[in-house]
């Protein structure tokens, strides 16, 4: 599902003296339907920098990133688009949204291509109920919740279609006891449909839980 | 699938002075470009150029088969009022602005053959509520409106014939920040129900980011960079992109 | 009277005038500028009509002239006067016994026949003025047929007044091809245009076109299919000759408001009270 081959990526920040920054080099990887690898290591190893990569939002200076049949390394940005819209969903830690938009909406829009608006609307209920945002914050929008609130409604929105492949950038952090244990639920069902999965788990419980296997990285 | 525009080498000079040179891409149904750069980069040269409101020196824009700046003047007119559109930064240069919204709306209805009142009135109604505007203000002239009205009723009168190509220069420029943001939101999810296809040119990358699926950057009439919106602007390649991303305030 | 040309104007002139003219006649519908002259009345009280009349006259024309119908009014009279001196013609008020009429803003009730020329004194040629004040737009506006603006013209109309509220200067569609202004006459004449027998000629002095009708040719006035073209009068018979079929002017007679409707065309009005 996700194989990356010889992957090596550098900043160059032209501005500032064509500094060259290294971040990795020569990664490879891969993560197989129903398989979810957790990605370890300091910060500024190159973790979320590496899951971007896989996202095709940073280039890779050299190798191939295949994902779900596309190599993002390589692709047009219309083939990433719509493999980002068919095939792949990415819960970031940061909500990025249009200020005006209820939250229903918000949830519901990357299913709405694929299935009649009411009933992405209505597994987008389900799932906000699931994951325990109050009915009566359903009309508004995110923008003014709170940061567990958001990581929240980021993670209805990763989980509202049924995609082979998802990218997890700290899906649990600030989260309580129970809506941790719901995510951590629909991470094991998604896993059972046969999703690969790449994650970044600072909450080594939920790591230990649900990844079956680590990659160390700066190492 | 094919490209629904092709852009083949286009270049403009003016006299010695370069106003864009070597531009090339293909435009996919459904997909919206932005293209940024600052004032004299030569991406309203480009954009004029693409439309046809300004001959270019070299180069073909294909669509749908045929090179559109080879049409004749009235076939050139026939295309901008049926499959494309062009919605200017100053509302004043794309609405008459002593004919009422509905008029404004109607008219390139009735300039394609509608004959029906009665229709003609019902679609202007129809479409001034999707650009947001009360019913109720169809006989009102756009001098009436407020800035951000007016930018959204030349949404209204471009979009009514259902185009397939929609052509915006600085769709956002001057107006207040709220009021972009819900234009922006506006266009976005016009642009998505339509499935258009669009250009948009802006110096605002907060404009492209929500809007477009892909961009380009411009820098002396030439393009140093073009990809995905969000890797472009997340991890610009060239040095120019680099500077402009980083000169943006952060809120 | 040897002191002028005939009919005023120099010959070179007026061939300049007739080669317009022909090419009007071949384009219906089309305007064709020429260099209009100076001419011994100011603008506004048909220069350009007097110039298409006297590049039409020859000497055995029978000549009617009329201002808003009538035959008698000032504009009328000189301008008849000016003919007579300038050129010897015959004169008439008789719409029957005109070879050459020239009108301001209307077309005569009687029937026109084969062989008549209307000349239309015209302020304003350009249809579109009001709405694209470039010149160089409404050109090509009329070279590309894009004419989606004249029919925005009508739908403001009925947006503020529920109907087609233009009742002069109508525009109409010559031939399916070229939009034009019918000069001031009420929409009430439009019909009268279409398939005419006479031939239609206009003249614009200060705006400098010429543009014609040939005999039989197709005009039609705009309209939506909802709100078709109705050209209408006053409603009621007029007070002198009790006609019901002519259009009227509306006469106010003291200051208490008291009014009355009379035919505006006075030869045909005459003519039936005599009867």
């Amino acid at each position: 599902m996700i194989e990356l081959r010889n992957v090596s990526k550098t900043f160059t920040l032209h501005n500032q003296g064509s500094a060259v920054i290294p971040v990795m080099t020569d990664v490879s990887l891969f993560v197989g339907a129903g398989e979810c690898v957790g990605l370890k290591g300091a910060s500024g190893a190159g973790k979320s920098t590496l899951m971007r990569m896989i996202w095709g939002n940073y280039l890779a200076a050299s190798g191939s990133i295949t994902v779900a049949g596309t190599d993002v390394a390589r692709a047009e940005p219309r083939e990433i688009i719509a493999l980002r819209r068919e095939r792949m969903a990415y819960v970031s830690q940061f909500l990025r949204v249009v200020p005006r938009v209820p939250t229903l909406e918000v949830v519901a829009e990357p299913l709405m291509a694929f299935v009649p608006e009411e009933e992405a609307l209505e597994a987008a209920r389900s799932l906000l109920t699931r994951l325990r945002i109050p009915e009566r914050l359903w009309g508004l929008s995110p923008t003014t919740f709170s940061g567990g609130e958001q990581q929240r409604v980021n993670i209805a929105r990763g989980f509202i279609r049924q995609v082979p492949v998802m990218l997890l950038d700290e899906p649990t952090a600030s989260l309580d006891a129970a809506n941790r244990e719901t995510v951590l639920t629909l991470i094991e069902e998604a896993k059972a449909r046969g999703t690969a999965i790449v994650g970044i788990f600072h909450d080594e419980e939920a790591r230990d839980r649900v990844c079956d296997r680590l990659i160390e990285m700066g190492a | 699938m094919t490209p629904l525009l092709q852009v083949r080498g286009i270049e403009k000079r003016y006299g010695g002075r370069i106003g864009c040179i070597d531009v090339s891409f293909d435009l996919w149904p459904g997909e919206v470009m932005g293209i940024v750069g600052e004032s004299g980069s030569g991406k309203s040269t480009l954009l004029s150029c693409l439309a046809g409101h300004q001959p270019s020196d070299k180069g073909e824009v294909i669509f749908h088969g045929r090179d559109v700046l080879k049409l004749s003047e009235a076939e050139r007119r026939r295309l901008g009022r049926t499959d494309w559109a062009f919605v200017h930064q100053n509302p004043r240069d794309g609405l008459r602005m002593n004919v009422s919204a509905g008029g404004n709306v109607g008219e390139r209805l009735m300039a394609v053959g509608e004959r029906h009142y009665g229709n003609i009135r019902d679609t202007a109604e129809d479409w001034l509520q999707r650009v947001e505007i009360n019913a109720d203000r169809i006989d009102d002239r756009p001098r009436q409106f407020s800035g951000g009205m007016q930018q959204r009723l030349q949404i209204a009168r471009n979009l009514v014939t259902g185009p397939k190509l929609v052509f915006m220069d600085e769709p956002t420029g001057g107006l207040d920040v709220s009021v972009q943001a819900r234009l922006l939101d506006l266009l976005r999810g016009l642009v998505r129900r339509m499935g258009l296809s669009a250009i948009i040119v802006t110096h605002d990358l907060a404009v492209v980011r929500l809007l477009a699926d892909r961009l380009m950057v411009m820098k002396g009439g030439h393009v140093v960079e073009q990809g995905l919106t969000d890797q472009v602007l997340d991890d610009p390649q060239h040095a120019y992109t680099q500077l402009l991303v980083s000169s943006v305030l952060q809120v | 009277m040897d002191d002028y040309n005939f009919a005023y104007l120099d010959e070179d002139t007026k061939r300049m005038i007739r080669r317009a003219l022909l090419k009007a006649v071949a384009i219906p519908g089309y305007q064709v500028p020429f260099s209009s002259r100076e001419m011994p009345m100011p603008y506004g009280w048909g220069t350009g009509g007097v110039q298409v009349t006297a590049a039409c006259l020859k000497p055995d024309d029978t000549l009617k002239v009329i201002d808003q119908g009538a035959d008698d009014t000032t504009n009328a009279v000189s301008i008849r006067k000016f003919f007579q001196r300038t050129a010897e013609v015959a004169v008439t008020e008789r719409t029957q016994d005109a070879t050459i009429i020239q009108t301001r803003h209307r077309i005569p009730e009687a029937p026109l026949q084969p062989g008549q020329i209307m000349v239309f004194q015209v302020p304003i040629p350009e249809p579109l003025r009001f709405l694209e004040p470039r010149e160089t737009e409404t050109r090509r506006m009329h070279a590309l047929e894009d004419y989606g603006l004249m029919q925005v013209k009508l739908y403001e109309d009925i947006a503020r007044h529920g109907e087609i509220a233009t009742a002069y200067a109508y525009p109409v569609k010559v031939e399916d091809r070229y939009v034009m202004d019918p000069s001031p006459i009420p929409k009430f004449d439009n019909p009268k245009m279409n398939d005419s027998p006479a031939l239609m000629l206009f003249g614009a002095g200060r705006e400098q076109r010429i543009y014609a009708l040939p005999p039989h040719t197709k005009v039609e006035s705009l309209d939506f299919e909802d709100f078709p073209f109705v050209a209408g009068k006053a409603d009621h018979p007029c007070a002198i000759c009790g006609s019901t079929e002519s259009y009227l002017d509306e006469i106010i007679t003291d200051d208490a408001g008291s009014r009355m409707f009379v035919c505006s065309d006075t030869s045909y009005c005459q003519e039936r009270s005599v009867q």
